[in-house]
C-alpha cells in the first residue's frame, strides 16, 4: 500500500482527485457553464470546419497584424473573466454587513481578489497594450513586420500559456489568496502551502518572460526598421511611447522574473531570502517586485498616451501641439519611473530622507504628464474637432485621469499615506488612473484601429453606449470608494460590522452594474459591427483622415502592408504626403521578402504549458521531459533554413489592382 | 526609385552590420589585459607595495580599465557602433542598475537602521 503511494505521488506529484473542488458549487457551476460553452464553440469550429483555417491562418502566423488581433481577442476573452471577479466582490460587500457573511466564504474572496487583480494586469491591460502596439506600430513606421516575427508568435502564446495556466487554477487545484503581487511572508510555504502561490509564480514567469521578448522585438523594430526619412524625431507619438515601454519591458521585467525566481526558491528548495528568520527579510520582495512594478505602470499608461495622442491630433484635424515636449515628456517619464518604487510602500519604516527623496521624485514624474495633459489640450484648442468614438474615450481620459493623477500626487505625500496606505482611497486612485488611463486608450485604440485591422468599422452607436455605461458607472464605483477610503476603511475585507458603512458599498455595486453594461454594449457593438460589415466597411484605407502611415494603406492592409516602402519627408507623414498630392504607384512591383509561418511557437508554448503545470504539481518527470522538449524544439527550429518566401510581383499586382478598383469606385460613388 | 532598390536590397541582408575589429584591435586588446592581469598579480604576490589599502586601490582601479578595455576591444562598443545606439543602451543600463541596486541598498539600510533591536540569530 505504502509502495503503492509512493508510486502514484512519483507518478503525479500532488495531483489527486481532491484538486477539483466539486465540493464548491459556485465553481462548479462556473465550470459547468465554461465546459458547456467550451464544447460548443470546439462543436461550431468543427462542424464548420475551421481547424485548418484556423490553424493555417492564425495559430501559426507570424504576420504582426494577425498576432496583434489575437492578443486582443484573448484580453476580452479575459476581461469577461476579471469583470466578473469584480462582480463577484462588489456583491459580496455590500451584502456582507452585520450578521450577514454574504455569500463567499474568505478563502474564496480572497482567491478572488488576487485573480482580479493579476487577470486585469497581466491578461487583459498588458495584451492589449501589446496587442495594438503590434497592430499599428509596424505600419506606423513602414515596415513590413518586426524584427523578429517568429519571436512574436512565441511572446503571444507564451501570454497565452500564462492566462490558461491561471483560468486552469479555478477548476483544478485553487488560485493564489496573497493579493496580486503575492507579498511574503504570506506567500511562504508555511503560509500557503497550497497550489496557490506555485500557479501565480509558473504563470507569470512565463507570460512574463513572452512581454520581455515583446519588448526586445519592438525595441530592435523601431529602431532597424523605420521608413528611410524617419528619423526619430519624426516618428509618430505612438511608436514613440511603444518604443519607451518596450525599453521598460525590457528593463523591468527581468527583475520581476528574479524575484519570483528567489519566492520559487524559497517554495521548492527551502532556501531563506524572504522568510522573518534565519536572516530572511520579507521587505526585500517587496522592494524588488516594485522595482519592477512602478516601471510597469508606465508600461501599460505610456502606449494609451501614445494613442491619445495620436486620436486628438486625428479628430481634431491638427498637428499634434509641441510634438518635441511630448517626446521630451515621453522619456523623461521612462527614466524618472525608475526612482519612484518606494512610494508603494512609505509604511515599511525608512527614514524620513528616504521617504522624502521618493515622495519628491513621485511629485515630478506628474509634471511630464502634467504637460502632454495640456499639449493635448492645446491640440484640441482651435481644432476642428469630431466626437467620434475614439475623441469620446479621450476626453473622458481627460477628466478621469485628471482626478486620478491629482489623488496620486497626494498619495505621494508620505504624511497622508501613512493614513491612506492599503485602504479603499489607494484602490481608488489606482482604478482611477488604471480605467481612466490605461483601459480608456486601449478603447479608443480599439476603436481607432479596427477599421485598419478587419476592414470595418465599428458601428458608433453601441460604442458610445459602451462609453457612457463605463464613465457613469465609473464614478458610482470610485467616488464612494475614495469616501469611504477617507474614512479610513480598509481594502480586500469580505465583511464590515459597521452598517452606516453598507450604502457607500451598494452605490458601488450599481457602479459595477453600470459597468458591466459598459461591457456588453461593447460586445454588442462587436456583433453589430460583424452583421453589418458591408455598410461598414472601409474602402479607402483612410476611414478617419488620419495622419500617419497606417492609413496609407488598404484596410485591412495587405501582408506586405506596403506595396512600396514610403518615403517620409515630415511628421504627420501621410498627412503631408495628401497635402503633396501623393500618387499611389500602380506599377514597377519587385517581389517581397517576407517570413513563412511557422507552428514553432505553439509547440514551444504548449510545451512551457506542461512545464508550468509540472511544476505546480510537483511532478518532476514531466517537468523535466517537457523542459527537454521545449529547449530541444528551439534547437530544433534553428536548423529551419526554410523560413522564408518571395511574394511574386502578379501576386502583389493583383492585390494592388483591387485596391486601386475599390478607390475608384469609392471616387465615383 | 533607388530608394525601393536599395530598400530591397536591404531586405537580402541579415543583419551583422556591427564593427568586427581588425587582427591588430583584437591584439591590442589582449596584450593589455594581459598587462592589467599582470600588475595585480606581481602587486600581490611579489608584495611591492607595503600599503595593503594601496594594493587595493590600485587593483580595483586597474579592474575598472580592464572592463573598459574588454568592453571597447571585444564587445567595440564605441559611441559610433550602430549610431550611438549601443552607448547609449549601455549608459541607460548603467544608470538603471545604479538607481536599483544603489536605491534598494539605501532603502533597506534605512529601514534596518529604523528596526527596533532584535535577539541575536533573528536579526538579518
Amino acid at each position: 500500500m505504502q509502495e503503492k503511494s509512493e508510486m502514484i505521488s512519483s507518478l503525479f506529484g500532488r495531483l489527486s482527485w481532491d484538486a477539483i473542488p466539486l465540493h464548491v458549487p459556485i465553481i462548479m457551476g462556473t465550470f459547468a457553464v465554461v465546459a458547456v460553452a467550451g464544447i460548443a464553440l470546439l462543436a461550431v469550429i468543427t462542424r464548420f470546419g475551421l481547424w485548418g483555417y484556423l490553424w493555417r491562418e492564425w495559430f501559426t502566423t507570424i504576420d504582426h497584424k494577425k498576432i496583434g488581433i489575437m492578443y486582443i481577442v484573448l484580453a476580452i476573452v479575459m476581461l469577461l473573466r476579471g469583470f466578473a471577479d469584480a462582480l463577484m466582490m462588489r456583491l459580496q460587500q455590500a451584502l456582507a454587513f452585520g450578521d450577514s457573511a454574504g455569500y463567499l466564504p474568505h478563502e474564496h474572496y480572497d482567491q478572488i481578489f488576487s485573480a482580479h487583480g493579476v487577470i486585469m494586469i497581466f491578461f487583459v491591460a498588458m495584451p492589449l497594450v501589446i496587442g495594438l502596439i503590434n497592430v499599428a506600430m509596424p505600419l506606423q513606421i513602414g515596415a513590413r513586420d518586426v524584427a523578429f516575427p517568429m519571436l512574436n508568435s512565441v511572446s503571444f502564446w507564451f501570454t497565452a500559456v500564462g492566462a490558461a495556466l491561471t483560468m486552469l487554477s479555478l477548476f483544478v487545484g485553487e488560485y493564489s489568496r496573497t493579493g496580486w503581487l503575492a507579498y511574503p511572508p504570506l506567500s511562504e510555504l508555511s503560509f500557503s502551502p497550497d497550489t496557490g502561490v506555485d500557479y501565480f509564480i509558473w504563470s507569470m514567469q512565463i507570460a512574463g518572460l513572452g512581454s520581455l521578448f515583446t519588448g526586445i522585438n519592438m525595441v530592435v523594430t523601431i529602431i532597424k526598421m523605420r521608413a528611410p526619412g524617419m528619423t526619430m524625431m519624426k516618428m509618430p507619438i505612438f511608436s514613440w511611447t511603444s518604443f519607451c515601454a518596450s525599453v521598460l519591458l525590457i528593463a523591468a521585467f527581468p527583475v520581476f522574473t528574479g524575484v519570483l525566481f528567489l519566492l520559487s526558491l524559497d517554495r521548492y528548495v527551502g532556501t531563506n531570502f524572504f522568510v522573518n528568520d534565519l536572516g530572511g527579510n520579507p521587505m526585500m520582495y517587496i522592494n524588488m517586485i516594485w522595482i519592477w512594478g512602478h516601471p510597469e505602470v508606465y508600461i501599460l499608461v505610456l502606449p494609451a498616451f501614445g494613442i491619445f495622442s495620436e486620436v486628438v491630433s486625428t479628430f481634431s484635424g491638427k498637428r499634434l501641439f509641441g510634438y518635441n515636449s511630448m517626446v521630451y515628456a515621453t522619456v523623461c517619464i521612462t527614466v524618472l519611473s525608475y526612482i519612484v518604487w518606494l512610494h508603494h510602500f512609505f509604511t515599511m519604516g525608512s527614514g524620513e530622507t528616504v521617504n522624502s527623496f521618493f515622495a519628491l521624485a513621485t511629485m515630478i514624474i506628474s509634471i511630464p504628464t502634467g504637460a502632454k495633459m495640456y499639449n493635448w489640450l492645446f491640440t484640441m484648442y482651435r481644432g476642428r474637432i469630431r466626437f467620434e468614438v475614439p475623441m469620446l474615450w479621450t476626453m473622458g481620459f481627460m477628466l478621469t485621469f485628471g482626478v486620478g493623477g491629482l489623488t496620486g500626487v497626494l498619495l505621494a505625500v508620505p504624511a497622508a499615506d501613512f493614513e491612506l496606505h492599503n485602504n479603499l482611497f489607494l484602490v481608488a486612485h489606482f482604478h482611477n488612473v488604471i480605467i481612466g488611463g490605461v483601459l480608456a486608450g486601449l478603447m479608443a485604440g480599439i476603436t481607432f484601429w479596427f477599421p485598419k485591422s478587419l476592414g470595418f468599422r465599428l458601428a458608433p452607436f453601441w460604442g458610445k453606449c459602451s462609453f457612457w455605461f463605463w464613465m457613469i458607472g465609473f464614478g458610482f464605483a470610485t467616488i464612494p470608494q475614495y469616501m469611504l477610503g477617507l474614512m479610513g476603511v480598509q481594502r480586500r475585507m469580505n465583511h464590515f460590522d459597521d452598517p452606516a458603512l453598507q450604502i457607500y458599498f451598494q452605490l458601488m455595486a450599481f457602479g459595477a452594474v453600470l459597468i458591466l453594461f459598459g461591457i456588453l454594449s461593447f460586445v454588442m457593438q462587436l456583433y453589430v459591427s460583424f452583421r453589418d460589415r458591408d455598410q461598414l466597411r472601409d474602402t479607402t484605407g483612410d476611414p478617419w483622415n488620419g495622419r500617419t502611415l497606417e492609413w496609407s494603406t488598404a484596410s485591412p492592409a495587405p501582408v506586405y502592408n506596403f506595396a512600396f516602402t514610403p518615403i517620409v519627408h515630415d511628421i504627420d507623414a501621410w498627412a503631408d504626403m495628401k497635402e503633396r498630392g501623393y500618387k499611389r504607384p500602380l506599377e514597377g512591383f519587385i517581389p517581397i521578402h517576407m517570413p513563412k509561418n511557422t507552428g514553432a511557437g505553439v509547440v514551444i508554448s504548449a510545451f512551457a504549458f506542461i512545464w508550468g503545470f509540472a511544476l505546480v504539481w510537483h511532478i518532476w518527470w514531466l517537468a523535466a521531459v517537457s523542459f527537454v522538449a521545449l529547449i530541444g524544439t528551439v534547437i530544433q527550429y534553428s536548423f529551419n533554413y526554410k523560413r522564408d518566401f518571395y511574394i511574386p510581383v502578379d501576386e502583389i499586382a493583383r492585390t494592388e489592382a483591387e485596391r486601386t478598383r475599390l478607390l475608384a469606385q469609392q471616387a465615383g460613388s | 526609385m533607388s530608394t525601393v532598390s536599395e530598400q530591397h536590397a536591404h531586405d537580402h541582408h541579415h543583419g551583422h552590420e556591427g564593427a568586427h575589429g581588425s587582427f591588430a584591435s583584437y591584439k591590442t586588446g589582449f596584450i593589455l589585459s594581459v598587462v592589467l592581469t599582470v600588475i595585480p598579480f606581481a602587486l600581490v604576490m611579489g608584495h611591492m607595495l607595503s600599503s595593503a589599502m594601496a594594493t587595493t586601490v590600485i587593483i580595483l582601479v586597474l579592474a575598472v580599465v580592464q572592463m573598459l578595455v574588454h568592453v571597447y576591444y571585444f564587445l567595440h562598443l564605441d559611441a559610433t557602433s550602430e549610431g550611438g545606439w549601443t552607448m547609449l543602451a549601455v549608459i541607460f543600463t548603467f544608470i538603471l542598475v545604479v538607481c536599483a541596486v544603489g536605491g534598494s541598498i539605501w532603502v533597506m539600510y534605512s529601514m534596518d537602521m529604523n528596526m527596533m533591536p532584535m535577539p541575536a540569530g533573528m536579526h538579518m
